[in-house]
């Protein structure tokens, strides 16, 4: 589903990303885990298109496109979906009206006819039940005065309505109490199936617990250092990031 | 000024003065034609017309024609359907033509018991003789630049308002100025006075119209006097060619504790200029004023404001947004006085404007003049692009770069819109809006 070969990119001038490899098939759960400013949410700002980092080397496949060609609104018309680490406030613009919009923009990118008011009422309905935010969050502003776990929630509900191929989750833990934790992973896990991939990027132990991966990848200084399964994450949690930076140091003094 | 303007206007000054001799607006005309010859037209070098002055006086470079005879207008019927606003079933409907009141294309819908409209001569002439020479003319106190002269000079042929005490009047009054510019230029001046009784309340929309391929100028003067408990809503949408240009003056006097909401939507158009003043008269009064400018091509919107507080405890909120586009210019000029007497003020003040091009300005400035100690005033004012973050999390959900942007552009526009309290005028100035800010399209 998502063949990332050699990815380099960099933000003013400065080269955050050194050659990222990585494999994603349907059906799985990929965690990214590394220290602070080892490049995680940079390959997240990178996959969603975020226009201040450019990419200087390597490619990235998604469903057999090269998604680096495409502008940020097409890769999400084409499944790819970014839950922000530090979701943005709009005033003014509904959440209720934004969705839809976003649905049925994407529906017309593939050729679908827009949903109708009954159906687009009845698929939130559902939605809403699945990651339990109150409606009343909904025909608020979008974000605006939401409380962190509000926040996170919104994210998860906006993935529910667009049931995007791949999903990435950018630090979605950060700043969630554990009820709120366990409401969102919960929404994840439910919206799991073998056609979906997830991405999870984080720090922490928290929340892989919950979604259980089947992969974990430690990015350090903007490259992948070591893959393996849901124990390395245990490990990682047990040890901290220190053993893996040994182990490079050793690596690299051969 | 140069000189064959100045014989021009003398000329005409003198045919209407002839030709009308009332005592009352004779003399206020020739105190404007000789305000208006010492000052001539307002440059750059004035500092209320540090920004529009050099385009003001570029457009008097060519010829206009004043147009005294209301009697001989070619107007079609047709071109008062295609300005007609929505709620027009249940609105006075009042019929300018090249700033002259035409009654003959007027409807009245409200009971005479309510309201009084009539030509501005008659009134002076009449039952209202003691109002208008009471109260026409007192923007000139505090305008007293050769524009605002030039208007004075020709006042004929504007309307009379009266809103009879206890009298909220229901139907709002729809002001529509065609200006006919088939074979000349046209210089339109409008002069009209509304006077709102006690206890009244009465609902006031100005548009405009240029017919014809040469340019307009409409050098307005509106004064509206304000009685105690009475309520002002006062709405004027510009979105006229880009060969219309305007300096339009609304003046409302709150002489008695009283409520005005003033609302100036600037959409299209040549080069225009907005002084909306409101003189608090009276302890105790309330307004709210907002503005709204969608700038593109060469526009020029300059909105002058000026709250005057004169007696204690009034409140004043003013909000004005501006998105500007191409290369256009927004002005902002916010005067706020606060007079010794007026002890316990609240003013307020806010200008937010976003830029969306290079080659976008505007010019914001707050004015507050506080001789008074125990008030309450502030300003605020932003210049900005786009939140870029914004966009950027609307473009990750699926939205198009364009809808997202007017999503936001929109966004920022909707509560100045939502203060229009006619629900059809709402509606079709959302549409207008909506309409205007998906064109938009930002530079890379």
């Amino acid at each position: 589903m998502l063949s990332i070969k050699n990815l380099h990119a960099s933000v003013e001038g400065k080269e955050i990303l050194k050659g990222i490899n990585l494999e994603v098939k349907a059906g799985e759960v990929h965690a990214i885990m590394g220290p602070n400013g080892s490049g995680k949410s940079t390959l997240a700002s990178v996959l969603a298109g975020r226009e201040e980092y450019e990419v200087t080397d390597g490619s990235v496949k998604f469903l057999g496109k090269d998604i680096l060609e495409l502008s940020p609104e097409d890769r999400a018309r084409e499944g790819l979906f970014l839950a922000f680490q530090y979701p943005v406030e709009i005033p003014g613009v509904s959440t209720v009206n934004f969705i839809k919009t976003a649905l049925n923009e994407k529906r017309k990118y593939h050729g679908e006819e827009p949903l109708d008011a009954v159906s687009f009422m009845k698929l939130m309905k559902e939605k809403m039940n699945l990651v339990e935010i109150d409606k009343s969050l909904l025909t608020r502003s979008i974000n605006e005065g939401f409380s962190g776990g509000e926040k996170k929630k919104n994210e998860i509900f906006q993935m529910a309505m667009l049931e995007p191929k791949l999903t990435i989750l950018d630090e979605t833990d950060s700043g969630l109490d554990i009820d709120a934790l366990r409401i969102v992973a919960s929404g994840v896990n439910k919206l799991r199936d073998e056609n979906r991939a997830i991405i999870v990027i984080t720090h922490y132990q928290r929340l892989l617990d919950y979604l259980q991966p089947d992969f974990v990848h430690v990015l350090l200084n903007g490259k992948i250092v070591k893959n393996g399964t849901k124990e390395l994450a245990l490990e990682l949690e047990e040890k901290g990031y220190d053993f893996i930076k040994e182990e490079q140091n050793v690596t690299s003094a051969i | 000024m140069d000189q064959i303007k100045l014989q021009y206007f003398g000329e005409k000054f003198n045919e209407l003065q002839s030709s009308n001799p009332d005592a009352f607006l004779s003399r206020l005309r020739k105190e404007g034609f000789s305000n208006f010859s010492d000052k001539g037209l307002p440059t750059h070098k004035n500092e209320e017309w540090k920004y529009s002055g050099a385009s003001v006086s570029n457009l008097f470079h060519k010829e206009y024609k004043l147009t005294e005879d209301k009697n001989q207008l070619p107007v079609m019927k047709d071109d008062i359907d295609e300005m007609r606003l929505p709620g027009f079933e249940n609105a006075n409907e009042l019929v300018f033509v090249n700033g002259k009141f035409v009654v003959e294309l007027s409807a009245i819908r409200s009971s005479s018991e309510q309201i009084v409209i009539m030509p501005l001569e008659e009134a002076e002439n009449g039952d209202y003789k003691e109002i208008v020479k009471e109260h026409l003319g007192k923007s000139n106190l505090f305008i007293n630049d050769g524009i605002h002269a030039l208007n004075t000079s020709f006042i004929y042929g504007g309307v009379f308002i009266y809103v009879n005490k206890k009298q909220e009047v229901t139907n709002p009054v729809y002001l529509y100025h065609i200006l006919d510019a088939g074979d000349n230029h046209i210089l339109s001046q409008p002069r009209s006075l509304v006077f709102i009784d006690e206890r009244s309340k009465l609902q006031i929309v100005e548009s405009y119209k240029t017919i014809g391929s040469m340019d307009s100028f409409t050098n307005e003067v509106f004064e509206i006097v304000v009685n105690k408990d009475a309520i002002l809503e006062y709405y004027k949408i510009q979105n006229d060619k880009t060969t219309a240009s305007q300096v339009a003056t609304t003046h409302v006097r709150q002489i008695g504790k009283s409520f005005a909401h003033t609302l100036v939507i600037s959409l299209n158009g040549g080069t225009i200029r907005n002084n909306t003043n409101i003189i608090m008269e009276a302890a105790g009064n309330e307004a709210h004023m907002y503005g709204l400018y969608l700038l593109k091509g060469k526009s020029h919107v300059d909105n002058h404001t000026l709250v005057d507080n004169k007696m204690p405890n009034c409140f004043s909120n003013e909000l004005y947004k501006g998105v500007i586009d191409g290369s256009a210019t927004g002005v902002f000029s916010g005067k706020i006085f606060v007079r010794p007497d007026a002890q316990k003020t609240n003013a307020y003040q806010s200008n937010n404007n976003i830029l969306l091009s290079d080659n976008a300005s505007v010019n914001s400035k707050p004015q507050l003049e506080i001789y008074a100690d125990d008030v309450k005033c502030s300003h605020g004012c932003t210049v900005g692009r786009l939140d870029e973050e914004a966009l950027f999390y609307l473009r990750a959900r699926g939205i198009s770069k364009e809808h997202a942007q007017a999503m936001l552009l929109q966004a920022f526009a909707s509560n100045i819109v939502e203060q229009i309290k006619i629900e059809p005028l709402r509606e079709y100035a959302e549409e207008l809006i909506t309409e205007r800010l998906s064109e938009v399209n930002t530079e890379e």
